[in-house]
């Protein structure tokens, strides 16, 4: 049922992956009912043009309406009869800290979620089963928060300057030292914001000539990177080796596409945990591959890293491999360690290189210091310098949260996707409607949870995510899972017939790439 | 066949991953600052004033604001962990973009967590392939980035200069006249800033906005100096040219420099800023700090004075114009080195009157300069460009900050000071 892959002797444990195939019958559903939805949509489109229906979003100026329409109306259709539909699973405020439990603000819609109001009463206490909080550390006491306020009271909380020219603070120098020496590579250099470390510093490292591999479901960040930078990109299919390598080979081959000079470089961009799927990326092949091929590895380990491996070094040590061997090694902090910004880490020239050409050194401003403080106390707690073992034992609940977690939402019968070790949990519900009907039944039984559509996903494939916690305890997760079962039984989602299809026997189609040139 | 591909493949060298960089690459070896950047700053070791930081009113080190912001870290910790869409939404955001939508007397406000982002995901939300954009010269890199990113067409007309812009708009309507139906589909935008990062003057408001209605194109504006500086109660440059502020379609700012924080805003119609909510790229990701976002504004919020829509204190502005003009008079006139921007711009440029050949040459001037008023008590520092990625790249120069803190007599010094280093060094 579970196919272990053992390639070679490259992986040393089990990887466990699955990707249950949609149910025949529900794919049906699930079309006839966008079908359903579209059809409505133009009808309610028609009425609102012939004023039958009132309009109720904003309008252009009266002074402005010979001026060419600023929206093409067809590309807000999705926007106008779809998404408005369900809009208040999303962008739901809190006020409390995020953690395991947080408080939500009610707010209510007479119009048919056209506006929303507030009615002042706060939902105390919902499960949050939304944010990445994977190891706990979104706290407002205890040793993070007040390391991070006196940093706050002595330096401010801006900067004010751009990193080359007068922003660059002994904070950040010994943050870069310490991210440096919790990866295992030579040096590492910090970024304000993760989105933009992948978008300001991909086209630093290659421009045209070059030739970027990227897989199919990476973040829009490493996209928008790729695109800026002006090398051609190929896409391979999610996480398929086969794909990646019949690429590789073309490419080194037949070089660039008119002039059939090789190629500069190649750099192959992957994620560590991808946050739709839940998978996990097979890292010994993709690094024997890099080795075989003579390529670049850029790892993005914006979710993985903090959340996997015994010591939450991230994805390399999960496999227990050697970090020199992945060239970029770039993350976020924002889902583990709770606070904000990305860094990359790598050796010294290449980082040496990106102080003087990153787009982010030259034009942005630094990490804010009680932000800075906030990843250097988080993150000498995990590596265990603080002298507790708080790090430690974060970790390993977070590990046993994931493996409880995954195995009763399988037992109950839900199609589930994704690796066994993952902390991201997605849970298929494939019909629109049931979408905007489990977040609503969710929040309902005070528990808050992340429900995605199109275009984050497959037009078919919507699903529910959850984001587990070393925050949260057994407790709490069984009172989830009790709600997530009742929940299941209504609306009918539990589709999982057990008949997972063994990774391998995949159909592996010929890859016919597209080649995208700026 | 097999065998030639196999070669192929053994023979294929790619470059390295990045080139050998110098050791004394001016750009590698960061100035140090030890303690907060602020108005006495200790770099590399020195204490010295500080002309370098984008501190334009002094709130870096404000009391009330940081107080403020120690009460939100103790409430919500420091980081959001998720985006606006998934549980990232606090009621503080909802709050400072709505004082920030009430200040500046628009519909509504959108914020954004990293400044650099800001304008660079505002404008490919709505120019696509196929629009035309006609933006300044000396517009910022995030500009650049952002029109980038959009993949539109891209018109570039001369800095401030009025009648090339009306030649480029003639020349884009007779396009039209040739092709109408395309052109009822085409989209046009003017981007311009309203207080130039690279140059220190200002765009000429009134005319573009004649310019608008005539040719019938949108304005973007980017306002991230000239927030929190120009107009009588800081409003920017509408407030300045008593422009309506309805006439803008977008303004965006960013908050890192008179807001002494991090991240930016967007404000406008809710017609235009509605469609950032779901369409913009950065705005969908973590949205960060809200101690040290929120309590910033919200604290500026209590400090205003009468009214409850000002932001700041109303003296501030004239304070820090004066100041302005004094040290704009005070670096008239020294051999070698000429001031870049206008009177009332905190954010100058002292750029070489000669060149001295190259610009790497220039470059190492310059920073001779720099080091003497380091190592005096002043410290500056030169603007920074990266030098192939720009379009226009601007001349070698040092930067210049004014800000509300300094006293005279530290303005006086460092004009004599910088006369001192350029009559020694560029003679």
């Amino acid at each position: 049922i579970h196919h272990i892959v053992q390639n070679g002797g490259l992986y040393k444990k089990p990887f466990n992956e699955a990707f249950e195939e949609t149910p025949m019958l529900v794919a049906v559903l699930t079309y006839v009912g966008y079908g359903v939805l579209t059809l409505f949509g133009y009808l309610r489109d028609f009425l609102r043009q012939w004023k039958i229906e009132k309009c109720q979003n904003a309008t252009e100026r009266e002074e402005q309406k010979d001026f060419v329409p600023l929206y093409q109306d067809f590309e807000n259709f999705y926007n106008r009869n779809l998404y408005m539909r369900i809009r208040d699973s999303w962008n739901r405020p809190i006020c409390s800290v995020p953690g395991a439990k947080v408080d939500m603000m009610e707010r209510v819609s007479h119009d048919y979620n056209w506006t929303f109001t507030y009615t002042g009463r706060v939902i105390k206490d919902v499960i949050n089963m939304g944010s990445y909080n994977y190891l706990g550390f979104a706290q407002n006491s205890g040793a993070c928060q007040e390391a991070a306020a006196e940093v706050l009271s002595r330096y401010g909380a801006g900067v004010c300057s751009t990193r080359q020219e007068m922003g660059n603070l002994d904070k950040h120098e010994e943050l870069e030292k310490l991210v440096a020496r919790f990866l295992g590579v030579e040096s590492a250099m910090a970024y304000g914001m993760g989105f933009a470390t992948n978008s300001m510093n991909i086209p630093a490292l290659v421009n045209k000539g070059c030739l970027i591999l990227s897989d199919e479901l990476n973040h829009a960040s490493l996209v928008l990177g790729a695109r800026l930078s002006g090398a051609t990109i190929r896409v391979f299919k999610h996480n398929n080796m086969q794909s990646l390598e019949k690429l590789l080979r073309d490419a080194i081959v037949h070089g660039q596409p008119r002039t059939r000079r090789p190629w500069k470089k190649i750099l192959i961009l992957v994620e560590g945990i991808y946050s739709m799927e839940g998978s996990i990326v097979r890292l010994p092949e993709v690094i024997a591959l890099k080795k075989k091929y003579k390529s670049y590895l850029y790892l993005d380990e914006a979710h993985s890293i903090g959340a996997l491996g015994p010591s939450g070094r991230g994805v390399v040590e999960y496999f227990g491999l050697n970090p020199e061997d992945v060239d970029v090694m770039m993350g976020t902090f924002t889902k583990s360690f709770g606070a904000a910004g990305g860094y990359i880490g790598g050796k010294k020239e290449l980082i040496d290189y990106l102080r003087i050409h990153s787009h982010s050194a030259v034009y942005a401003t630094s990490l804010s210091p009680p932000v800075v403080q906030q990843i250097i106390t988080s993150m000498k707690c995990i590596m265990g310098e603080d002298g507790s073992s708080i790090g430690k034992t974060c970790v390993q609940q977070l590990a046993e949260n994931t493996r409880y977690f995954r195995r009763r939402l399988k037992e109950m019968g839900f199609i589930i996707y994704g690796n066994e070790d993952s902390p991201v949990v997605p849970l298929m519900l494939y019909m629109p409607a049931k979408i905007g009907a489990f977040g609503r039944e969710m929040l309902k039984r005070n528990i808050g949870v992340v429900v995605v559509g199109f275009p984050a996903t497959p037009i078919i494939e919507s699903r529910a995510r959850f984001c587990l916690s070393a925050a949260h305890t057994k407790e709490i997760l069984d009172t989830a899972l009790k709600e997530i079962s009742e929940v299941g039984d209504l609306l009918q989602v539990k589709y999982s017939r057990h008949r997972l299809v063994p990774l391998l026997d995949r159909p592996f189609d010929e890859t016919t790439y597209e080649e995208t040139e700026d | 066949s097999f065998q030639e591909k196999e070669e192929l493949i053994e023979e294929w060298q790619p470059e390295p991953l990045v080139p050998p960089v110098s050791k004394d690459h001016p750009a590698l070896n960061y100035n140090i600052v030890s303690g907060p950047p602020t108005h006495k700053i200790t770099v590399n070791g020195k204490e010295c004033i500080n002309f370098a930081s984008f501190n334009f009113l002094g709130l870096l080190d404000n009391e009330k604001v940081k107080n403020a912001a120690q009460a939100s870290l103790k409430k919500y910790g420091v980081g959001t962990c998720g985006p606006r869409g998934f549980y990232g939404t606090f009621d503080v955001h909802l709050e400072l973009e709505e004082r920030l939508a009430k200040f500046m007397r628009t519909e509504e406000a959108i914020i954004y967590s990293y400044g650099f982002a800001t304008i660079a995901s505002a404008i490919p939300a709505y120019s696509k392939r196929g629009d035309i954009v006609f933006v300044d010269e000396a517009a910022c890199f995030a500009i650049q980035k952002g029109l980038q990113a959009s993949r539109s067409n891209i018109k570039l007309f001369k800095h401030n200069d009025m009648t090339h812009l009306e030649r480029l708009l003639k020349e884009q309507e007779t396009e039209d006249q040739k092709n109408p139906r395309k052109a009822r589909v085409t989209r046009r935008f003017i981007v311009v800033e309203g207080l130039y990062m690279n140059t220190g003057d200002i765009c000429p408001l009134p005319e573009l906005i004649k310019l608008k209605y005539k040719y019938k194109v949108r304005i973007f504006l980017e306002e991230s100096l000239s927030f929190g500086v120009l107009g009588e109660h800081g409003r920017g440059i509408t407030e300045h040219f008593g422009v309506n502020i309805d006439d803008i379609d977008l303004i965006s700012a960013n908050m890192e420099n008179s807001l002494a924080s991090i991240g930016g805003f967007c404000c406008g119609r809710s017609f235009v800023i509605d469609h950032q909510r779901l369409n913009s790229l950065k705005c969908f990701n973590t949205l960060v700090l809200v101690s040290v976002l929120f309590n910033l504004r919200l604290q500026k919020c209590k400090a205003g004075t009468r009214s409850e829509d000002c932001l700041f204190y109303l003296d501030v502005f004239q304070t820090l114009q004066e100041k302005c003009k004094r040290i704009h008079r005070a670096l008239q006139g020294i051999s070698g080195l000429k001031v870049v921007g206008e009177s009332f711009s905190p954010a100058l440029h002292l750029q070489l009157e000669e060149s001295r050949g190259s610009r790497e040459s220039d470059v190492k001037l310059l920073k001779r300069v720099v080091d003497y008023c380091m190592n005096n008590g002043i410290a500056l520092t030169q603007a920074r460009y990266l030098e192939k990625e720009e379009k226009c790249l601007p001349p070698p120069s040092i930067r210049v900050v004014i800000t509300v803190e300094q006293t005279e007599q530290e303005l006086d010094k460092a004009a004599s000071l910088i006369k001192e280093a350029a009559q020694s060094l560029l003679n």
